[in-house]
């Protein structure tokens, strides 16, 4: 982009989706960067249309509509803008199509394999399959499953830089003897990005570099304790727009219309999260829950991960939320008896009609319930992933490295994360926001002190290709019109019986006195925070309970206000249990969502 | 939004439809534009490339990689039998002599120089494509299969489990609303399409499997029982492929549900004709769901009654498709434009219908409710 970003005066970013495509409209005011409008209309990828600048351009139309003033000249966007017409940047991101889809291969599916399957996520792509040696899978059976899977893109990797050059070209020949194909038309090469041993490099180019488009990138594990994942994220994108999106129906003239390269749309999301966590120092962990699929973002010790759930979500996918948890433990959350025969024909249908929305109260119920398991099994998957080693160096014993796979060190520190943004119908437009923030804290059971928020209208991915080249508008808007800050909640950590004394908290506002306030174990409730502005937190566990500085430690905080306030959550951690008497976790249930208000009525 | 979202599953007694009959690699097209072809005719053949299979012969042989080749008992590119001896090499100072069997018939691809892996392919499998439904050939997809046209009645249904089949219409339910019951089902069953009422239980679709009924059409199905039919939970909706012996469509849903009389009536009309079906759904972007297709003797035009999708208006008939009212049947009497608050607090845009049976009136979500032709 030749323009400097001070420059800019006005910005339009648009997010092409599976379903949908959203625009929005940001222009420079006097107090900063703001959102002005949002528009949008249906994706135009798919027959009878097959292009997807139509529906960028009747996105577009309804924001020209809402805003009041004229972006497009026929059919192109006017840019730079031109006293009150046309934008001064335009950019994009795209996720149509089912997104970026990737098989990944690697020697040790632990180590290279695991390796590959975060850069590959990390990149924003949904990750089909992780081919290794060590995958249990007979070689013809590796072969079968290449074949059968049409990925947009496949990374191999394998092999420390100098180590045996052998495994790497045995990996090498199952794909060459697989000859897999392109996903979107067969008259094109299949992009492959290697990144392993660079000493088998030229024999990787002499087994497929004529079959495919081939990229040989340095090395992702160029030793065992190091993971340099950069390089082949870089790749990735760039293979996403020289050969997927070039042959995605109507991405050559909108990739033409941007300055900015058109990004996966979690790659997206996931800048503008690390941007976030670096600006506040925070550890910081981000759910996109949809339809169809949930992603998950953290950012903890400086290290970014990103995970998708390719088959968790609340429509398309509520049914295998069911199958994947089980229906015991979608009941827990439930505080009315229900009959298994009806919970399963109720998802069923929801699965067989996805846009249906509940009406009754007790259906809005079963739905948070739903997404509750929803959220804590992308999470656990986020944390079985985001571990180990991850673009820095660490210093390891051979023991570390060899136990790698058991020891599985997940970099999610839940004593650690300091804000949860919560993404997604089900969190977003929840009738009452304590639902959102009491269906996050349900699920991640955050420990100690964090801060929680629901994003308001999902403009992150736009907000992440803008922050590649405008960092301080994306950051602006980001906090100003995308944000909605809900509280926090405070969550010591230890096992106690109802009742015991747990834990003392003092709230001191901006402006006013300190207000004090007592908990006991195994409750939840609700303290007031401002909606803006910070407040000084002073909490004291007493002995045996930990919010962060150790047992019996008293730790302070600033924290931001919020619409929802502070909850207290002593229904303890490690363990956190439901009772299994049914007649008795109804009765807590209940007596929690009054506490909370979570509800107009008892249900 | 200026209509609510309504599927519109299609339910007519003449449309003209056309499928596409797809090879999954390109081969050979056995019919031509215009010819009259029948469910079962084969319209197109090829041959899928045979599995591969891997034998690394440097470590069976304890060779050097580079030298593996050499081993071979005969050149790359040569055919083998299983069992035939494929490779063979000379240890303990020219002692002894280790022998590797080929593990399949198949010709020897290629042998590795750095890796000293063997690739045998196994032979090509034959995979031939049948029409699906009688009509005729309305476009030759070169090398790739074709496009058949076939005019007749037409029923989606909700969802389905099961592939492609073909076979006459049967009614075995009294009425829309009485579930199907495995005494109503007979030897005379067998390769039949057997249309129920509202409801089939797993006992009575086991019933009609062992009969050899080919497919069975009812309102409704409890998932515990299609649990019991898949062996596992299922997941995520894409179906089709299946193999339960028998095809199963719902044309409403999941639970005890009246099949909608439109479609009661329909298939009653058509009953001892011939109907292709499949089950196979898919709910995502590019939404597919399972279809009964009845083809007519005569061509006749299509006819123009046909009644799906369109917009929501007073006087609409329609059907609620969530709780507290799934299942009801109404007509629209109010469409207000303003957002109304519902039981769940969100504020939404709504309807006010007024149900058939009983006559009350209650407030939906727009989003709740699908049209339904009278």
């Amino acid at each position: 982009m030749d323009r400097a970003p001070e420059s800019i005066r006005s910005i339009l970013a648009t997010d092409c989706g599976s379903t949908t495509t959203k625009a929005i409209l940001i222009e420079r005011r006097p107090e900063g960067y703001r959102l002005v409008v949002r528009g949008e209309a249906p994706t135009t990828v798919e027959a009878p249309f097959e292009d997807v600048t139509r529906g960028v351009l009747n996105a577009v139309r309804e924001v020209e509509e809402l805003a009041g003033r004229r972006i497009l000249d026929g059919e192109r966007i006017i840019t730079p803008q031109n006293s009150a017409d046309g934008v001064d940047l335009y950019l994009s991101t795209s996720s149509a199509g089912g997104g970026l889809q990737m098989t990944v291969s690697g020697l040790v599916l632990q180590m290279t394999g695991e390796s590959a399957q975060r850069a590959a996520l990390g990149a924003g792509a949904i990750v089909m399959d992780v081919i290794a040696l060590n995958d249990g899978r007979r070689p013809y059976e590796k072969i079968r499953r290449l074949r059968q899977l049409r990925p947009d893109m496949i990374l191999l990797s394998g092999g420390t830089d100098g180590g045996d050059v052998r495994r790497v070209a045995e990996m090498a020949e199952v794909l060459r003897a697989a000859d897999p194909k392109a996903r979107l038309g067969a008259g094109y090469e299949l992009p492959v990005i290697y990144a392993g041993n660079r000493e088998a490099a030229a024999i990787v180019r002499d087994l497929i570099g004529g079959r495919t488009a081939l990229l040989v990138v340095p090395n992702l594990r160029p030793t065992l304790e190091r993971e340099n994942l950069k390089p082949a994220r870089d790749a990735i994108h760039e293979l996403f727009m020289e050969h997927v999106m070039a042959h995605a129906p109507g991405y050559r003239k909108l990739m033409a219309w941007s300055p900015v390269p058109i990004m996966p749309t979690p790659g997206a999301v996931g800048i503008i999260i690390e941007k976030v966590a670096k600006r506040d120092r925070l550890a910081v962990v981000g759910v996109d829950i949809g339809g169809a699929t949930t992603d998950v973002f953290s950012v903890f010790q400086g290290v970014f991960n990103r995970t998708v759930s390719a088959n968790l979500g609340m429509s398309y996918s509520v049914s295998n939320v069911m199958a994947e948890a089980g229906i015991a433990n979608i009941l827990r959350w439930v505080p009315f008896a229900v009959e298994e025969v009806d919970l399963r024909n109720r998802i069923k249908n929801k699965m067989i009609r996805p846009t249906t929305i509940p009406q009754a109260l007790e259906d809005l119920v079963i739905e948070q319930a739903i997404a509750r398991e929803a959220l804590r099994l992308a999470f656990e998957q986020h944390k079985a992933l985001a571990v180990g080693l991850k673009g820095v160096q660490t210093e390891r014993t051979i023991s570390d490295i060899v136990s790698q796979a058991e020891s599985g060190a997940s970099r999610v520190d839940l004593g650690e994360l300091g804000l949860l943004v919560g993404s997604g119908g089900v969190l977003s437009h929840a009738p009452r926001r304590v639902q959102a923030a009491l269906m996050m804290v349900d699920a991640f059971l955050p420990e100690g002190i964090t801060q929680l928020a629901v994003d308001s209208i999902f403009m992150a991915p736009q907000l992440g290709v803008l922050s590649s080249v405008h960092e301080a508008a994306a950051t602006e808007v980001f906090e100003r019109d995308c944000l909605i800050r809900l509280g926090a909640v405070v969550a010591p950590v230890g096992p106690g019986r109802a009742g015991q004394a747990c834990v003392a908290i003092e709230i001191e506002p901006e402006a006013g006195g300190p207000s004090r306030h007592r908990a006991a174990f195994g409750e939840l409730a609700l303290l007031p925070l401002p909606d803006s502005g910070t407040v000084r937190l002073k909490v004291s566990p007493e002995r045996g309970f930990d919010v962060g500085a150790g047992r019996g430690r008293p730790i302070e905080a600033r924290i931001h206000g919020g619409v929802v306030g502070l909850l207290i959550d002593t229904r303890g951690r490690r363990p956190f249990a439901l009772p299994d008497d049914p007649a008795a976790r109804i009765a807590r249930l209940r007596a929690w969502n009054r506490a909370l208000s979570v509800y107009p009525r008892e249900v | 939004m200026a209509h609510a979202y309504t599927p519109g599953l299609r339910v007519t007694a003449a449309a003209t439809v056309r499928r596409e009959r797809r090879l999954p690699l390109k081969g050979e097209v056995l019919v031509a534009s215009g010819e009259a072809v029948d469910a079962h005719t084969v319209v197109a053949r090829t041959e899928l490339p045979g599995n591969v299979q891997t034998v690394n012969l440097a470590a069976r042989l304890s060779v050097d990689p580079a030298r593996a080749e050499a081993a071979l008992t005969r050149p790359v590119g040569s055919p083998i039998a299983k069992g035939e001896v494929i490779a063979a090499a000379k240890s303990l100072f020219g002692l002894a002599t280790h022998r590797i069997e080929s593990p399949v018939e198949g010709t020897i691809e290629s042998v590795s120089k750095v890796s000293g892996q063997l690739i045998l392919r196994e032979p090509p499998v034959p995979v031939e494509i049948s029409a699906y439904v009688r009509g005729t050939v309305a476009e030759v997809l070169p090398g790739e299969g074709v496009v058949v046209e076939s005019r007749g009645a037409l029923l989606q249904g909700i969802f389905g489990v099961g592939g492609e089949t073909w076979g006459e219409i049967a009614i075995a339910a009294a009425s829309p609303d009485e579930p199907l019951a495995a005494a109503s089902l007979s030897a005379d069953h067998r390769g039949r399409v057997v249309v129920g009422g509202a409801y089939v239980s797993h006992a009575t679709l086991m019933r009609a499997r062992e009969l050899g009924v080919a497919a069975v059409v009812v309102g409704g199905f409890d998932d515990r029982d299609l649990r019991q039919l898949l062996g596992r939970d299922l997941g995520v909706a894409i179906t089709g492929s299946e193999e339960l012996g028998l095809t199963l469509i719902l044309t409403e849903g999941f639970g005890h549900i009246r099949m909608a009389d439109r479609s009661w009536r329909l298939l009653n009309e058509q009953r001892g004709r011939l109907a292709s079906v499949s089950g196979a759904t898919q709910i995502r972007a590019g939404v597919m769901r399972p279809e009964i297709l009845i083809p007519a003797d005569d061509a006749r035009p299509e006819a123009g009654a046909e009644a799906h999708g369109g917009g929501l208006e007073v006087g609409s008939l329609l059907r609620v498709i969530r709780e507290p009212y799934f299942g009801r049947i109404g007509r629209v009497v109010e469409l207000p434009s303003e957002l109304r608050e519902l039981d769940t607090e969100a504020r939404v845009r709504v309807l006010v219908v007024e149900f058939i049976a009983g006559g009350e009136r209650a407030v939906v979500p727009r989003a709740n409710v699908e049209l339904i032709a009278g």
